[in-house]
C-alpha cells in the first residue's frame, strides 16, 4: 500500500517545531504508517498530548487532535473514548509527561484496561523545559537539575505498565522505524490498554550533556543498548544489565476492556430501572 | 409562626435514627401539606458515634435551616445527651429510654419510657426500635396528626416490613398514652 | 421517598446532594467523573447509579484532577458533563478548569464548600472558595459561580449552570455549601415544560470551512464535536481563531479580550439576585448561599424592632451583582456582609457597593451555620 503521509498531516503547519535529527519525526511517521495499515478514518480518531515536545506532535496530525495540560493527556483521553467507545483513542506523551507528573493516570489506565493506545517517546529528558532529568534519566548520567551525576533510579516504563495491567506492552526504538510500526500497530488492533515505548533520542538536551550530541552517534548508542526479546528470555540477568528488551513484551487477549466491563454496569442500572 | 416545630432525634449511629427524622419530616410534607427539613449531622462514616437529625416544620417556608428553640427531643444514648442537649427550649418535652440515658437535665419535661425494651420484647428485631420511638413522639407532641405520620412510616418501610413497622408505631403510641395517663 | 403529585409537578423530599444530580440529568448532564471527598461525595453515589439508567456513563478516576481531564475530554463529543467536589478537590482541579476555560469548553462543577485551608473541617460548613471560584486557576478568564440558598432554587440552577456553560462555552461552577448539600426539604420537581434546554452553538458551516474560535459572528464562537467530521486542533496555548498556538502579541490581547467579552457583554442574561425589602433599606445586607437564609431572618426581626433593613441576595456570586449592590450601597447607612470565612465576598462588596458608611463582616469559621441573632447584632449596631 503507497504511503501517502500527507493524507494524515497538517501539511500547512509544516515545518514542525523539533530540533533537526530528533526522533519524534520517526515515530509519527511509524504511528501514521501503522494508522494506515489498520484503515481507520482520520474522522474516527482523537490523538491526545500533554506538555512537551513529543505533545506538540497531534498539531500536525489531520484528526481530532488536542493538546491538553501536563501529564494529563489519559484522562482526557479516557472521557472521550467512554463517551465514543466506537472510535479511536491514541494517546503520545514523553517520558517526563507519562511517568512522572502523569505517573498516576499512567497507572490507573493501566489498571482499567480501557481501550487506548499510548505511544510514550522515551528520551530520557526533559526536553522543551531545558534538559532537566526525568524518571527515566539513567543513574550518573548529567542533566540540567543532576550537573553532578543524576542520583534518582530510573523507572523501566515497560515493566511498570505490565505490573499496572496493561494488556499490551511492546518497545521499539527510532533505531528501527519497521519494528516500530509493527509494534504500534499491534497496539492499535489490541482491545485494551497499549502502551508502546519507543526509546529516542534528544541529542540536543540529554546528548550534549552526556558526550553524546550527535543525533546519529546518540541513537546508535541507543540501538547497542538494546536486545531482541526473544533473545533476552535466553539470557541471564547479569548480561541483561544496562540492556533494554525490545519488541512485544506482553499480550494478553483475556483481560475484560474497561467500557465492554462497564456494558455489563448499564445492563444491570437498566435492569434494575424496568423492576 | 406559631405552628413552627423543631424536633431533635439523638442516638447512636447505627439505630436508623436519621430515617426516622425523614419521616417525620415526609408526614408534614406529604399528608399535611406543610413544609418541612431535615438536617442530619454528618461525620466521618463510622457507626456507633453519637449521631442526630434535627427536623424543622412549619406552614410557612423555612429559612433558617437549624434549630435555634427545640419542642422535642428524643434521645436513645447518654453521649448522644451529653453532645447533643442544646438549643432546647425551656419547656421542651425530651423523651428517653432510662436504660440507656442516665443524667439528664430535670428542668425539662422528661418522659421516660423503656423503649429498647418493648422492642425487644413485643418485635423481637431492634431495627424496630425507630417505629416504636416515632409511635411514642406523634403520641406525646400534637405537631402532626399520629395518623399523618404513621403513614408516612408506612410509605418508608421496606418492602415485606410494612406490618411489624406498623405494629411498632402502634406500640410505642399506646405505651406512651399509658405513661402519660399513670402521670 | 414520597412521590405526590401537585399541579403536575413531583413533590419530592430530598437532601441537596440529591437535588443536584437529578437536576444535572434532567438538563442533560449524560457524563460525571469524580473523585471521592466529603462533603460532595453523594453526588458520585447518586450519578454512579443513575447514569448508567439513562445512557451516561459515570467513571470515579485516580484523583481530583484526572476527574476533571476526563470531564473535558467527554465535553468534547458533544455531551453535557458535569463533576462534584470540595475545596481541596476544587483547588486541584484549577489547572486543568484553567484548561477548560482556554479552550471553551462547556462543563459544570459542584463545589459543596466546606471549612479550610488544607483539609480544614472536612464535615462541617464553609463558605471559603469564593475567591477560589473567582481567581483560582492562574491567567484571567470569565467566570460564572452560581450560590444558591433553597433546594428548589438549586435544582433551577443546576438547569441554569448547564445552559449557560452550553451557550458561553466555558466552565459553570455551583457553589454550595455543605448545609444546603445535606439538608433534605420539600421542593416541587418542575416539568420539562416549564424551562428551556440550551445547547452548546455548532457550526453551521461544512468542515472544510470550520474555523473553531472564529469569532466573526460572535464572541462565543461555534464548537464542533469530535468524530463528526470536523477534524480541529486544540491547546492550553494562547492561539489564534484556528486553534493554532500563537505568540502574536495582537492576536493573544485579542483573544483573551473576547474570552472576558462572552460574560461581561451578558451580564443582563447571566446575572440574577433576590432583593428582599431593600427599597427603604437604612441598612444593607449582602447574603448568600445557607447564609443569606439566617439574613434573612435576620432582617425580619430587624424590622419587627423598628429597623428599616433590606438583602441582597446573589444568585450569581460571579459576575458579583454590581449595580445591584451599588444601588444597595447608596441607599444605606451601612451594609452587613455575613459569610462562613474570615471574609472574602466583603472585597467585592467593599470595591463595588460605593457605601458611605461602615461595610462589616458577620465571620465565622467554626463550621457552625452563622445564626440570624449574629447578623441582627450587626445590624442593629449600624441602624
Amino acid at each position: 500500500m503507497a504511503m501517502h503521509y500527507k493524507d494524515f498531516l497538517r501539511i500547512d503547519h509544516m515545518p514542525h517545531m523539533w530540533c533537526p535529527g530528533c526522533g519524534i519525526g520517526i515515530i509519527v511517521k511509524a504511528m501514521l504508517r501503522a494508522i494506515q495499515t489498520v484503515e481507520w478514518p482520520i474522522n474516527d480518531i482523537a490523538v491526545i498530548s500533554g506538555i512537551g515536545c513529543t505533545s506538540r506532535a497531534p498539531g500536525y496530525l489531520d484528526m481530532n487532535t488536542l493538546h491538553t495540560t501536563h501529564g494529563r493527556a489519559l484522562t482526557f483521553a479516557t472521557g472521550i473514548k467512554l463517551m465514543r467507545p466506537d472510535k479511536h483513542v491514541v494517546v503520545i506523551s514523553g517520558d517526563g509527561d507519562a511517568a512522572a507528573i502523569g505517573g498516576n493516570h499512567l497507572v490507573h489506565s493501566c489498571r482499567r484496561n480501557i481501550d487506548i493506545t499510548l505511544i510514550i517517546v522515551n528520551n530520557n529528558i526533559y526536553g522543551m523545559t531545558g534538559g532537566q532529568c526525568s524518571p527515566t534519566t539513567p543513574l550518573g548520567a548529567k542533566a540540567a537539575t543532576s550537573p553532578w551525576g543524576n542520583a534518582d533510579p530510573p523507572f523501566d516504563i515497560s515493566s511498570l505498565c505490565k505490573g499496572a495491567g496493561a494488556t499490551y506492552v511492546a518497545r521499539g526504538h527510532v533505531g528501527s522505524g519497521v519494528q516500530l510500526e509493527r509494534l504500534i500497530r499491534g497496539g492499535l488492533n489490541h482491545k485494551g490498554f497499549a502502551v508502546i515505548e519507543v526509546l529516542s533520542n534528544c541529542h540536543t538536551q540529554f546528548g550534549r550533556r552526556n558526550k553524546l550530541s550527535d543525533p546519529i552517534e546518540l541513537i546508535n548508542n541507543i540501538v547497542a543498548k538494546t536486545v531482541n526479546v526473544r533473545q533476552a528470555a535466553k539470557m541471564s540477568r547479569e548480561e541483561l544489565a544496562g540492556k533494554y528488551p525490545v519488541g512485544l513484551l506482553h499480550q494478553d487477549e483475556e483481560r475484560e476492556e474497561y467500557y465492554e466491563a462497564y456494558k455489563k454496569v448499564i445492563q444491570l442500572a437498566e435492569a434494575a430501572l424496568k423492576r | 409562626m406559631s405552628d413552627h416545630f423543631e424536633a431533635r432525634f439523638a442516638a447512636v449511629g447505627g439505630q436508623g435514627i436519621l430515617l426516622a427524622g425523614e419521616i417525620l419530616a415526609v408526614a408534614a410534607i406529604s399528608f399535611e401539606g406543610k413544609y418541612a427539613l431535615d438536617s442530619p449531622t454528618y461525620t466521618a462514616q463510622v457507626r456507633g458515634g453519637p449521631t442526630k437529625v434535627d427536623v424543622i416544620i412549619d406552614s410557612e417556608r423555612i429559612q433558617f435551616p437549624r434549630t435555634t428553640a427545640i419542642d422535642f427531643m428524643l434521645c436513645l444514648a447518654q453521649r448522644s445527651w451529653n453532645q447533643f442537649a442544646f438549643d432546647l427550649k425551656e419547656d421542651c418535652i425530651v423523651l428517653i429510654d432510662p436504660s440507656l440515658v442516665h443524667e439528664v437535665d430535670e428542668r425539662y419535661r422528661i418522659y421516660r419510657l423503656p423503649i429498647i425494651e418493648i422492642t425487644k420484647k413485643e418485635m423481637k428485631k431492634m431495627v424496630y426500635t425507630s417505629a416504636v420511638s416515632l409511635g411514642a413522639m406523634a403520641g406525646l407532641t400534637n405537631v402532626l396528626n399520629p395518623e399523618s405520620i404513621r403513614k408516612a412510616l408506612l410509605q418508608k418501610a421496606p418492602p415485606g416490613t410494612e406490618e411489624p413497622n406498623m405494629k411498632a408505631f402502634k406500640l410505642g403510641l399506646e405505651a406512651i398514652k399509658q405513661l402519660m395517663a399513670s402521670g | 421517598m414520597p412521590q405526590q403529585q401537585n399541579n403536575g409537578r413531583r413533590v419530592v423530599f430530598w437532601p441537596g446532594n440529591e437535588v443536584i444530580p437529578e437536576a444535572a440529568i434532567a438538563a442533560g448532564c449524560r457524563f460525571f467523573a469524580g473523585y471521592p471527598i466529603t462533603p460532595s461525595s453523594e453526588m458520585a453515589h447518586i450519578m454512579s447509579r443513575r447514569l448508567p439508567q439513562v445512557g451516561g456513563v459515570f467513571i470515579q478516576m485516580e484523583d481530583e484532577i484526572a476527574a476533571m481531564g476526563a470531564l473535558i475530554g467527554a465535553s468534547l463529543t458533544g455531551e453535557k458533563v458535569m463533576t462534584a467536589t470540595s475545596g481541596p478537590g476544587f483547588s486541584l482541579k484549577q489547572e486543568n478548569i484553567g484548561y477548560a476555560s482556554m479552550i471553551e469548553v462547556p462543563c459544570v462543577v459542584v463545589n459543596v464548600m466546606r471549612g479550610g485551608p488544607s483539609t480544614g473541617l472536612p464535615t462541617a460548613l464553609g463558605q471559603s472558595d469564593i475567591m477560589q471560584a473567582r481567581w483560582g486557576t492562574h491567567g484571567d478568564r470569565p467566570v460564572i459561580a452560581l450560590t444558591p440558598s433553597y433546594l428548589d432554587e438549586a435544582y433551577m440552577e443546576t438547569i441554569r449552570a448547564f445552559n449557560l456553560a452550553e451557550k458561553f462555552r466555558m466552565p459553570v461552577f455551583v457553589l454550595l455549601d455543605e448545609v444546603i448539600g445535606h439538608l433534605s426539604e420539600k421542593i416541587e420537581i418542575p416539568d420539562p415544560s416549564e424551562y428551556e434546554l440550551v445547547e452548546r452553538p455548532r457550526p453551521k458551516v461544512p468542515p472544510e470551512q470550520y474555523i473553531p474560535y472564529d469569532s466573526s459572528e460572535s464572541d462565543i464562537p461555534p464548537l464542533a464535536d469530535y468524530f463528526s467530521g470536523y477534524r480541529f486542533h486544540m491547546t492550553g496555548l494562547n492561539h489564534d481563531k484556528t486553534g493554532f498556538p500563537t505568540t502574536n502579541p495582537a492576536i493573544c490581547q485579542a483573544e483573551n479580550e473576547r474570552m472576558m467579552r462572552k460574560v461581561d457583554a451578558h451580564l443582563s442574561e447571566i446575572e440574577k439576585y433576590e432583593e428582599y425589602l431593600t427599597e427603604d433599606a437604612d441598612v444593607g445586607v449582602i447574603a448568600f448561599g445557607s447564609t443569606a437564609r439566617a439574613a434573612m431572618v435576620a432582617v425580619n426581626d430587624a424590622r419587627e424592632r423598628g429597623i428599616k433593613a433590606g438583602l441582597l441576595r446573589p444568585i450569581t456570586l460571579w459576575p458579583f451583582p454590581e449595580e445591584a449592590a451599588r444601588n444597595l450601597g447608596k441607599r444605606s447607612k451601612g451594609i452587613v456582609v455575613p459569610e462562613a470565612n474570615l471574609g472574602q465576598l466583603i472585597y467585592e462588596v467593599q470595591r463595588v457597593a460605593g457605601c458611605t458608611g461602615p461595610v462589616v463582616g458577620v465571620n465565622k469559621v467554626g463550621g457552625v451555620p452563622i445564626y440570624p441573632g449574629e447578623i441582627l447584632a450587626k445590624i442593629e449596631e449600624l441602624a
